[in-house]
């Protein structure tokens, strides 16, 4: 059936892989599932349906957290997709070759950074800028800022390479007709700027509702509904990493639960995004 | 073949050591016993040590038992256990800090629980500069949470925090970042963070400086010690003694300031 042994082995290798990352996720889902059912028993579900997490009077609420990572994902992805489609049209059509050159180069780069490292940023530079503002800075809007600046580049690396994935024959010929670039986008860039938006925002929204050591280090991690940008918050991520390490019993089951929920919200926001974006090729994103 | 060995490196791996050490107890004493029990272990490779938490009553309550060699506890032997012994191998103390640019440089315990419940809404009232004092508490379940409760009273859900920390570099770092914070954490991390010129100051309580000398000699009161407990009813194996010993031994005390605590009075 195979032209070499060398194919048969590589489609074996592939197969494998895909099946093995695919069980190892499954198994860890069922995992998490069977820890968080405990959770339906003790501290049980009207505990963990109630507005207020604190754990040590007894109060397992997940209401305040679950809005906490959605706040912080939806502030994040709105500043990151306008910035990142903002940078990605600017490298990817608006400008000149060479200039694009260099900044797609620091956009790589920039994609590149560590997570923890623009989270020290953001306690360190960021926080008390904003402290001035809403004392002590630590809140919302800091997590959604350090979040977006983590992710913007990741949206305009994909907004660019697809507006490159146009043919250079067709925006000469576009270009020969007289056209300004924003009409020759109008033209022919619709479609692929629809497309590399729709992958980037799903990557960066996908990271968003996960990403956890940033957040904690600059969201202030009070487990409240914020009334403003100023005020902290503590995402369902946040909540295990600050307290996985010392809990017991109904906690430790409440934990598990959190870490069920953040991964139904995860799953669930990108069904939704595959649906909405339409596009075929999102699936393989 | 291969699995053959495979098989028998496995059975190799899963046979009984020569001698088995278990401890259970305080979810606080195990990070810091277990790195004991690593270094005591490639010095003896015969023994093998079992660290698992539960608390320091269920510590006490299966060296009692026997389930366990050595308890761990996170507190003191209280008056009527008198068939315990604590063998202190570290103490945790907890230091009330906050920026460097604060001028004020003693509070009275009556003082740190009126800011930390928000009664005291304003810095000056407690002769201090700036303005609303900036609560900077640590997350739940957190040991240093535990110390800083006890000592002055407060349940958990009694402080109004403007921010949750988790570790003490969090808790540092975040203090830092604003001139107004009012935070705690181990003494060790933070007498390290000043000597880094890091913009935090240790607040003295009711005129006691915190520090690791008055941590040690007992004059610093918001601590507690870390105990290993055994009970005087079992005469210890000689690989336990010898664990107790070396745990008890300057050749941890890396261990120990790694981790926040201070060495015990030897």
């Amino acid at each position: 059936m195979f032209h070499r042994r060398a194919d048969a082995l590589f489609t074996v290798v592939t197969r494998t892989a895909g099946a093995v990352s695919g069980g190892v996720l499954l198994v860890l889902a069922a995992v998490i599932a069977w820890h968080a059912l405990a959770a339906l028993g003790d501290p049980g579900l009207s505990a963990l349906l109630g507005t207020r997490w604190q754990p040590s009077s007894g109060h397992y609420g997940v209401a305040p957290l679950v809005f906490g990572t959605l706040a912080v994902a939806a502030l994040t992805l709105l500043i990151a997709v306008v910035g990142g489609a903002a940078a990605g049209l600017a490298v990817g059509w608006l400008l000149p070759a060479r200039v694009a050159t260099g900044l797609r180069l620091l956009l790589l780069i920039a994609a590149g950074i560590p997570s923890v490292v623009w989270g020290l940023w953001g306690l360190t530079t960021l926080v008390p800028l904003i402290g001035r503002w809403a004392p002590p800075g630590t809140s919302w809007l800091s997590a959604s800022l350090v979040l977006a600046a983590l992710l913007l580049p990741t949206v305009a690396v994909s907004v660019d390479s697809s507006l490159r994935a146009v043919p250079a024959s067709a925006r000469q010929a576009v270009a020969a007709t007289g056209l300004s670039p924003w009409a020759g986008l109008a033209a022919i860039g619709l479609r692929p700027l629809r497309h590399g938006l729709v992958v980037g925002s799903t990557l960066a929204l996908a990271r968003a509702l996960g990403e956890t050591m940033v957040i904690l280090l600059v969201a202030g991690n009070v487990a409240q509904f914020p009334r403003g940008l100023g005020d902290p918050l503590r995402t369902l991520t946040g909540a295990i990493a600050l307290e996985m390490g010392y809990a017991s019993g109904a906690h430790l089951a409440a934990l598990f639960a959190l870490g069920a929920i953040a991964l139904a919200v995860v799953v669930a926001i990108l069904v939704l995004a595959q649906c909405l974006g339409g596009d075929r090729e999102v699936v393989l994103a | 073949m291969r699995a053959l060995l495979l098989a028998l490196g496995l059975g190799l791996f899963l046979l009984p050591a020569a001698e088995r050490i278990t401890l259970t107890g305080s979810s606080t004493v195990a990070p810091l016993a277990a790195e004991i029990a690593r270094r005591f272990e490639a010095a003896h490779p015969d023994v093998r040590i079992d660290v698992q938490t539960g608390g320091s009553s269920r510590g006490i309550a299966d060296v009692r038992a026997g389930r366990a060699d050595i308890g761990m506890a996170s507190r003191a032997v209280r008056p009527g256990e008198e068939d315990l012994i604590a063998h202190t191998i570290a103490i945790d103390g907890v230091a009330v800090i906050v920026h460097r640019d604060q001028t004020v440089r003693d509070l009275s315990r009556e003082q740190v629980i009126g800011i930390f419940t928000g009664a005291i809404t304003a810095w000056p009232m407690v002769g201090g500069s700036g303005d609303v004092p900036l609560v900077i508490n640590k997350a739940e379940g957190r040991a240093t949470l535990e110390v800083f409760c006890d000592y002055f009273g407060l349940k958990p859900a009694h402080i109004q925090a403007r921010s949750v920390v988790g570790d003490n570099a969090h808790g540092i770092k975040t203090v830092a970042a604003h001139r107004d914070t009012i935070g705690y954490v181990s003494i060790g991390p933070a007498e390290t963070a000043v000597a880094d010129g890091v913009a935090i100051r240790m607040l003295g309580l009711d005129g006691i400086t915190p520090s690791t000398e008055t941590l040690r000699n007992g004059v610093w009161p918001v601590s507690r010690p870390l105990n290993l407990i055994i009970t005087t009813t079992t005469t210890p194996s000689p690989t336990v003694a010898a664990f107790l010993a070396f745990a008890r031994s300057p050749a941890v005390d890396d261990l120990i300031a790694d981790l926040g605590y201070v060495p015990p009075p030897r």
